[in-house]
């Protein structure tokens, strides 16, 4: 793993000047491309994520239709310009397993049976990363599906846990993320604590995953709120 | 600022089965209702449904609707309604008399970009069947067409389709409201029409909108 000569973590305060079980600033809003279905915007300090949905609507090629249920397809993408060094565009290896376990993450909250043989198209676009991409992503396409009408369980909730400099800490930032010791991206069903996403990165004991998903269910529910209040904002100029 | 109906989102707990039952945009988990939408909570009785606020046509038998034709097939028409799946209006439904397709083409009836408003007969799969046998049924000529939220179509008839009689009579425009969310004006202020019908689209969960639409209208 590599390291820094400097501290991440001086005084209990992280690089930002946060606590150690902190989480940046939250600013979501709804309902941003008019032309989708349903669109979000959400900022976690310097991440920002604007995802859009457009469906159920009709999916081609034929071959990929279930009859019983639609089907999820989801793309997360990185501006070229959301990193410091220029992002090449299209895919990557990791961009392409990304998409895969927000659709793992995601369906478990949506109702898909309603709508068979078509496709509801989650688009993903990081405008500005600084760690915990994946998660602030999942926030966005949860308000998103949410604005679109698409039926759902529950709402979504994403949230990255880990290690830094041997102190457990919530919502990494990208300085911590590449010098971590380990970090969990976690995304869940606030209502009955369903986690959908959990992988992790590094290496932590037995009973430091423990505490951080207890750590990441937790702090979730403020996140969870912030989404709510986005959603009842919408409707309530 | 006129006041909102009440906004629930999916995942809020809406009632009890012990004291409501589910009814449309909610289900079931323990003893539980739950919203499945973001949408207007609407208590009848026992039932407890959520409105949603946003969403695609579903189609549903005997909706009437407001189609426009994308293809013409051998025996019948490929129609857009406004939803996921495409709708099928066979030769036998879309017309009363006998057709001697040797002698007639089929786009006598029904072209490319016709409009229709037809009733859906059976919806069941991603398979929909349309009627024209219906007496409302008819091709819609001129005129243009507006889309608007299909769960708030109810909204806009208003009640014994007070909203959009008020609507007709002050634009002087006649309208045909599909369930699917499509909206055929035709007459002399269709602009002024068109604006009313989107402030209705908009500002459906809010109270007083009434009053709103005819402050609108009489301007």
């Amino acid at each position: 793993m590599k390291r820094t000569e400097e501290k991440l973590i001086v005084d209990g305060k992280r690089l930002d000047g946060r606590k150690p079980d902190e989480i940046r600033e939250i600013e979501m809003k709804v309902g941003v491309i008019p032309n989708a279905n349903g669109s979000a915007y959400v900022r976690f300090g310097k991440t920002i994520v604007v995802a859009a949905v457009y469906g159920p609507r009709q999916l081609h090629p034929k071959h990929l239709q279930e009859p019983d249920r639609a089907i999820l397809q989801v793309r997360y993408d990185m501006a070229t310009f959301s990193v410091e060094e220029r992002a090449r565009p299209g895919p990557s290896r990791r961009e392409i397993e990304i998409s895969k376990v927000m659709r793992l993450a995601l369906e478990p909250a949506l109702f898909l049976e309603n709508y068979p043989k078509t496709v509801v198209d989650v688009y993903a676009e990081v405008l500005q990363a600084d760690g915990s991409t994946r998660v602030t992503s999942i926030n966005a396409a949860s308000l998103a599906l949410a604005d679109a009408g698409v039926p759902m369980r529950d709402l979504v909730v994403g949230l990255s846990g880990g290690k830094v400099d041997g102190i457990l800490v919530l919502d990494l930032c990208g300085k911590e993320d590449n010098y971590s010791d380990a970090d969990i991206p976690m995304a869940f069903l606030p209502r009955k604590k369903e986690i959908t996403l959990l992988q992790m990165d590094g290496r932590l004991t037995p009973e430091e995953v423990k505490t951080i998903i207890k750590n990441v269910l937790k702090a979730g529910q403020d996140v969870y709120k912030e989404q709510v209040k986005a959603l009842k904002n919408r409707y309530s100029e | 600022m006129p006041k909102s109906r009440e906004i629930v989102i999916p995942g809020e707990v809406v009632g009890s089965t012990k004291t409501g039952r589910a009814s449309y945009g909610t289900y079931v988990d323990g003893d539980k209702i739950i919203s499945k939408f973001v949408g207007i909570l609407k208590k009848k009785g026992v039932y407890i449904s959520v409105i949603p606020l946003s969403g695609v046509y579903v189609p549903q038998a005997n909706d009437k609707v407001i189609g426009i034709v994308t293809d013409v097939e051998k025996f019948g028409w490929i129609i857009d309604i406004n939803s996921p799946w495409p709708a099928f209006l066979s030769l036998s439904e879309g017309v009363d008399e006998f057709v001697d397709l040797r002698k007639v083409s089929m786009t006598r009836f029904f072209d490319v970009n016709d409009i229709i408003y037809a009733q859906i007969r059976e919806a069941r799969r991603g398979d929909i069947q349309l009627t024209m046998k219906t007496p409302m049924s008819r091709k819609l000529k001129g005129g243009v067409i507006v889309n608007i939220t299909p769960s708030k179509v109810p909204r806009l008839i208003g009640k014994d389709g007070s909203m959009v009689n008020m609507i007709k009579e002050k634009t002087r425009t006649i309208i045909r409201v599909g369930q699917n969310g499509l909206v055929w004006i035709s007459g002399e202020k269709i602009d002024k029409a068109i604006k009313a019908i989107k402030l209705i689209d908009e500002k459906s969960h809010l109270y007083g909108l009434t009053d709103e639409i005819k402050r609108l209208l009489s301007e």
